[in-house]
């Protein structure tokens, strides 16, 4: 039992980060029919620039943890998104409208491109930010274990929670979600309706990056250290996440994050540690064998 | 009164070897209604989509002129452009209407430039500063505004999809009009409409252009509704424009009912030579 609900605390916490990379995909997918695979090295390279930002605040201007913290995750937002809008334009833009795998290709090479780029410019260690939030607070004992939340936990599921909130107000409330929602139905009839739509799907790629921003932020605050190819494992079980909500889905892509940050850490709880990659890659298998569609995915209808 | 609304000189688009629009010349006046018609194959739909940037027509000029002077060319806007600037909107033979949406977001869709200026590219509007929700409350007092207009105010917040099949023709007209255009495109705006449905297109077209003062450009195979609202009638024919005037003069032109009927072998060649085809 105390096993358990601390594996629970603990898979939540993973799965709130895979939940925020999950989104980028499902949108990107939702509006453009393309899966993102660079979209993983968009979250490292978010990691990245919060590590860099969070030393200048930290170690050269002398701000406490909290005030950098929340400088880092607006100017790592900022700073992801800019660079996701980039990829967008070089990488997919001129390959709209070319046959289907062009632009997936293309995402594969960025994705080798963004690690590459990255471990040159910051060499092949381990990056480590010093520990923050380190207390624990216990929750209740039982047997002699403790169970408890770390303060980095809350920061992570608050965060999560807060950003999910404005994202989800912005797709469903704005025009600029109105608009996406739209383009992700029918873009040329939204363009007839005077929507640009190359500049909304350039937002949809700058909102995805800047929840990837968070998730990296979160990441390195969680781990202490990030690495050039942390995006690779990452970023790929978001994707699983995407296609087990179902993709396209924006609530699917957060219950699927959390669904296999559950998966994962209970797994290594009960199972064997070594195979948790293993156990969370099956689920990819299973469910597009067993549940094409996701939980929550509409079924491909033929337009007439 | 200066230049026509819209002005078509010359408009050719080919397709490879074939060429669907031949040359074509036609002007839209300001404040009427214009009914496109001809049989099937005739290259009206071709004419739309090139006024509206769905093609880029092969030779010819598209210019349409606002009540204040400014000139647009069409066939050298982008697409978005099109609705935003010159102020065009349009419908399509089949229904494409955001299903998923609700009915009232596929009115505010339409009204998506000014409220996303508003809600200054988003940021300001999650912040809810600047004049973003009394503009948003503006373009919801817009939209059921013509909800009331066509009926359909008690299913707002319905999605569009669920709409029986006139109910969505109609929101497809609104939805345009929400986009406060010029000038107005609809291509078979009665199709599939049972009678009645018909005569309420018929009042709803006559107020778009009495109260909105919108002019309306209609692609329509109902020689009802054609001859009951059209003030203006062009017929094209194999992509060649055949005939131009008030409906009364195309109901009795023999080249117009040589094109629907078909004419004795002997009369094609008279026929023919009077068309210059």
């Amino acid at each position: 039992m105390e096993v358990f609900v601390q594996q629970l605390i603990n898979g939540l916490t993973l799965g709130s980060i895979y939940g925020l990379i999950a989104i980028g995909y499902t949108m990107v997918f939702g509006i453009i029919g393309m899966v993102n695979f660079a979209h993983g090295d968009v979250f490292m390279v978010g990691g990245f620039i919060a590590l860099l930002f969070f030393m200048v605040m930290t170690a050269w201007l002398g701000l406490a943890v909290l005030p950098a913290l929340m400088i880092v995750l607006v100017l790592g937002m900022v700073f992801t998104g800019l660079w996701n809008w980039a990829i967008e334009r070089v990488a997919y833009r001129p390959l709209r409208g070319s046959f289907r795998l062009a632009p997936l290709i293309s995402a594969i090479g960025m994705s080798i491109l963004l690690s590459n780029l990255v471990q040159v410019l910051q060499g092949p260690r381990n990056k480590p930010v010093p520990p923050m939030f380190t207390q624990v607070l216990p929750l209740f004992e039982q047997n002699g274990y403790t169970v408890g939340i770390g303060y980095k936990q809350i920061v992570i599921m608050v965060v999560t929670a807060v950003s999910l909130a404005i994202f989800w107000y912005v797709v469903q409330k704005t025009p600029l979600g109105r608009a996406q929602r739209a383009c992700e139905q029918d873009q040329k009839m939204a363009s007839l309706l005077g929507i640009n739509v190359d500049a909304t799907i350039s937002l949809t790629f700058v909102m995805g990056a800047a929840l990837a921003a968070v998730a990296g932020v979160m990441y390195i605050m969680y781990y202490g250290v990030v690495n050039f190819s942390d995006g690779f494992i990452p970023g790929v079980k978001a994707f699983t996440a995407a296609v087990l909500g179902g993709i396209g889905s924006l609530p699917g892509a957060v219950i699927g994050g959390l669904l296999i940050g559950l998966i994962e850490t209970m797994w290594s709880a009960y199972f064997s540690i070594d195979y948790k990659d293993v156990a969370a890659f099956s689920i990819l298998a299973i469910t597009l064998v067993f549940l094409p569609t996701g939980l929550f995915g509409r079924p491909e209808v033929e337009k007439v | 009164m200066t230049a026509p609304l819209l002005s078509l000189h010359h408009l050719s688009m080919r397709f490879g070897g074939l060429l669907a629009v031949n040359d074509v010349s036609f002007d839209v006046r300001r404040g009427e209604i214009t009914a496109l018609i001809g049989p099937n194959g005739a290259g009206k739909t071709t004419v739309f989509n090139c006024i509206t940037g769905f093609y880029k027509p092969t030779e010819g000029m598209i210019a349409l002129t606002h009540e204040d002077g400014t000139r647009f060319l069409l066939e050298r806007l982008p697409d978005y452009r099109i609705n935003e600037k010159a102020r065009v909107a349009r419908t399509f033979q089949n229904i494409r209407l955001f299903q998923g949406m609700t009915v009232l977001e596929n009115l505010l869709v339409a009204q998506h430039n000014p409220l996303m200026a508003a809600s200054g590219w988003t940021v300001l509007g999650v912040l809810g500063i600047g004049g973003y929700r009394r503009r948003e409350q503006e373009a919801v007092d817009k939209a059921v505004a013509w909800l009331e207009r066509i009926g359909l105010v008690d299913r707002a917040d319905d999605p569009a999809g669920d709409l029986p099949y006139g109910d969505q023709r109609r929101l497809e007209i609104a939805r345009a009009m929400c986009t406060d255009p010029v000038l107005l495109c609809l291509d078979e705006p009665a199709a599939g409409l049972n009678p009645r449905e018909s005569l309420e297109l018929n009042a709803l077209l006559r107020s778009v252009r009495d109260r909105d003062g919108t002019s309306v450009l209609l692609i329509e195979h109902d020689m009802s509704v054609v001859m009951e609202i059209s003030d203006h009638v062009v017929v094209l024919d194999y992509g060649i424009k055949i005939a131009d005037g008030a409906p009364d003069e195309i109901r009795n032109d023999p080249k117009v009912i040589a094109a629907y009927l078909g004419v004795e072998d002997e009369e094609v060649a008279a026929v023919e030579a009077e068309v210059g085809a």
